[in-house]
């Protein structure tokens, strides 16, 4: 074989792909960890000193840098101490400790799949209902925005205070409000996609006299899929953020959500780190998962951009 | 192929048929007075300027417009009781294939909406493929066919569930010269082994002559018949035929006919 031959293959093409992909990132993440140490150096100063002024200490500037990256409960704590944080949230614990971010995290994801699962069902059937109804379609629309317009924070707290008086608490009252963030992407997306068959589509659609639930099946919903999906990603992470918001209020004991805040009652910054990113992998995880969801299926439906 | 020899059977009847499009610049007369009889086998075109309503007569026959005036039926129906009883395939510009589904899939799509069993579907698809010449292409997607292949697969489609009546709007007008000259051999052949009724909407005069047993010229503001040539061509026409005296004759008659129409506006 020559080199000819084998350049335009599959193979080499992707690795290359992936290369070109993953040196950018490692820069931007070398930058980004780099600001953040003379970050935590600024920050962190002002309290290192004052204990050093305290004890009567002349720090060398070296050891002055070493503590203020070292400190229990810094301002902003440095990358490393989050790491560690992170990882002793991870491996150093049992799963059922509540010290473990796995059980942390567990809390949160479940409840975060079960809102987008309410809430993408619901995106759909009231897109479908839009689509197909035209009082549907005059009527909901300015509902749904009105609905995202309210802040998030201000629904969350009554939404667990009327389900906990009713004597539900947990899982479904996060999933409601996750579920409020995430329905919305999902609605906007599937109108759109399944108005996306142009008059030529309908028009043939229409001359062989099919029925609108043939027309739904085999020509709008299939359209509609990488709407679906785009939107599908906007909305999983909406509903991550849901059910942190959801696990803030009525002092929740368990979840990420409930990590953060006990985190920041007792100025434990690096739990509170650790807990963010936690979080953040959590939502690229999903993400991600959802992207390679929909590269197999558009591949496969010969929609792929 | 009895049409020929039989009493001539009118498929498609209009009399003075007329549609207005009210928009927001005012009524605009897409069709007006139309009168035109199409016999079971005929092959008619349409020609004429841009905007003189060939499309909306053509649309018109296929319930996807109203007329607004005049009557107009098909196969002794109204247009859109031929609709639901599927009288007719329509052929768009563009092929309008389904990504997603293989050529055959897509050739399927309006079998099944229409509930062909399984066996049945099989074997009509087979049956157009060959009839386009696309045999043995069934199992590939339409981004793996040229532009020619995937409008010769749209036009399989619209075989596929045996209308009688075939309405084609400018079928092969984004394809270049030597692709259409082949698609057009191709389509008399079609018609004169099927011996359906088409209707056939162009821009080009040879297109026009080469393939029609009537053509219609049309001229705008408002859209109405200016002049019906009937061919004095056989029906199996070679392509060299082009270049008879009786086809160059035919040409520019179809040309004056064109000059005639634009002159009074
Ligand atoms: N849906 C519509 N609403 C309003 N006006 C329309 C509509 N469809 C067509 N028209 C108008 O009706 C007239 C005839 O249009 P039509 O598409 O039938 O022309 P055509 O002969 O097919 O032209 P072309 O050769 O460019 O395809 C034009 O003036 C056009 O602007
Ligand atoms: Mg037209």
């Amino acid at each position: 074989m020559t080199d000819l031959a084998r350049a335009p293959s599959d193979k080499t093409s992707w690795r290359t792909g992936h290369a070109d992909r993953v040196l950018p990132v490692l820069v931007v993440l070398l930058v980004i960890v780099g600001i953040w140490y003379l970050a935590a150096i600024g920050m962190n100063a002002e309290w290192v000193r004052d204990q050093a002024a305290r004890a009567d200490e002349d720090l060398t500037s070296g050891e002055f840098l070493r503590r203020t990256l070292i400190l229990d409960r810094p301002v902003l704590p440095a990358p490393h101490q989050v790491a560690s944080g992170l990882w002793d949230g991870i491996f150093g614990q049992k799963i059922t400790s509540k010290r473990s971010l796995i059980y942390h995290g567990w809390i949160t994801l479940s409840a975060t799949l079960a809102g987008f699962a309410i809430g993408s069902l619901a995106g759909v059937v009231l897109a479908v209902g839009i689509v197909h109804n035209r009082a549907m379609d005059q009527s909901v629309m300015p509902w749904a925005v009105a609905s995202q317009t309210v802040p998030i924070l201000a629904i969350a707290p009554m939404v667990i205070v009327v389900f906990a008086s009713a004597g539900i608490t947990g899982l479904l009252p996060k999933a409601i409000i996750a579920a409020w963030l995430s329905f919305f992407p999902v609605l906007v997306g599937m109108v759109k996609g399944l108005r996306t068959p142009d008059a030529m589509q309908l028009d043939l659609m229409r001359s062989w006299n099919a029925s609108d639930r043939q027309v739904f099946w085999r020509l709008r919903l299939p359209s509609s899929l990488p709407f679906l999906f785009a939107s599908l990603k906007v909305a999983v992470a909406a509903a991550l953020v849901g059910t942190i918001v959801g696990e803030l209020p009525a002092g929740a004991s368990a979840g990420l959500g409930a990590r953060l805040l006990s985190g920041s009652y007792y100025g434990q910054t690096i739990q509170i780190w650790a807990a963010l990113l936690a979080a953040a992998t959590l939502a690229a995880i999903l993400v991600a998962l959802i992207g390679m969801i929909q590269k197999a299926t558009l591949e496969h439906m010969g929609l792929a951009r | 192929m009895q049409g020929a020899e039989h009493p001539a059977q009118p498929v498609i009847q209009a009399q003075g048929v007329s549609l207005t499009f009210q928009t927001a610049d005012g009524p605009i007369h897409a069709l007006k007075d139309v009168d035109l009889t199409i016999n079971q086998g005929d092959f008619v075109s349409f020609i004429g300027p841009s905007g003189c309503g060939k499309t909306t007569f053509l649309r018109t026959i296929a319930a996807l417009e109203n007329a607004t005036g005049g009557r107009i039926s098909v196969n002794g129906q109204s247009p859109d009781q031929a609709r639901r009883s599927r009288a007719y395939g329509y052929v768009f510009q563009a092929p309008g294939l389904y990504p997603w589904r293989s050529i055959a899939g897509n050739i399927s799509l309006p079998l099944e909406i229409m509930g062909f069993d399984k066996a049945d579907r099989r074997q009509r698809i087979e049956r157009v493929l060959e009839l386009v010449d696309l045999a043995g292409f069934g199992g590939k997607y339409p981004w793996q066919l040229s532009g020619g292949m995937q409008q010769r697969a749209s036009i399989a489609r619209a075989l596929a569930f045996d209308a009688d009546i075939l309405l084609m709007d400018e079928p092969f007008g984004a394809l270049d010269e030597i692709v259409r000259d082949k698609l057009n051999e191709a389509l008399l052949d079609l018609w004169r082994k099927t011996g359906k009724t088409i209707g056939f909407v162009t821009h080009s005069i040879p297109e026009a002559v080469y393939l029609s047993t009537r053509i219609v010229v049309m001229s705008p503001r408002p859209g109405r018949i200016t002049k019906i040539i009937e061919s004095p061509l056989p029906r199996n026409r070679p392509l060299d035929i082009r270049d008879s005296a009786e086809f160059i004759a035919l040409a520019h008659e179809v040309r004056e006919g064109l000059r005639e129409g634009h002159g009074d506006d």
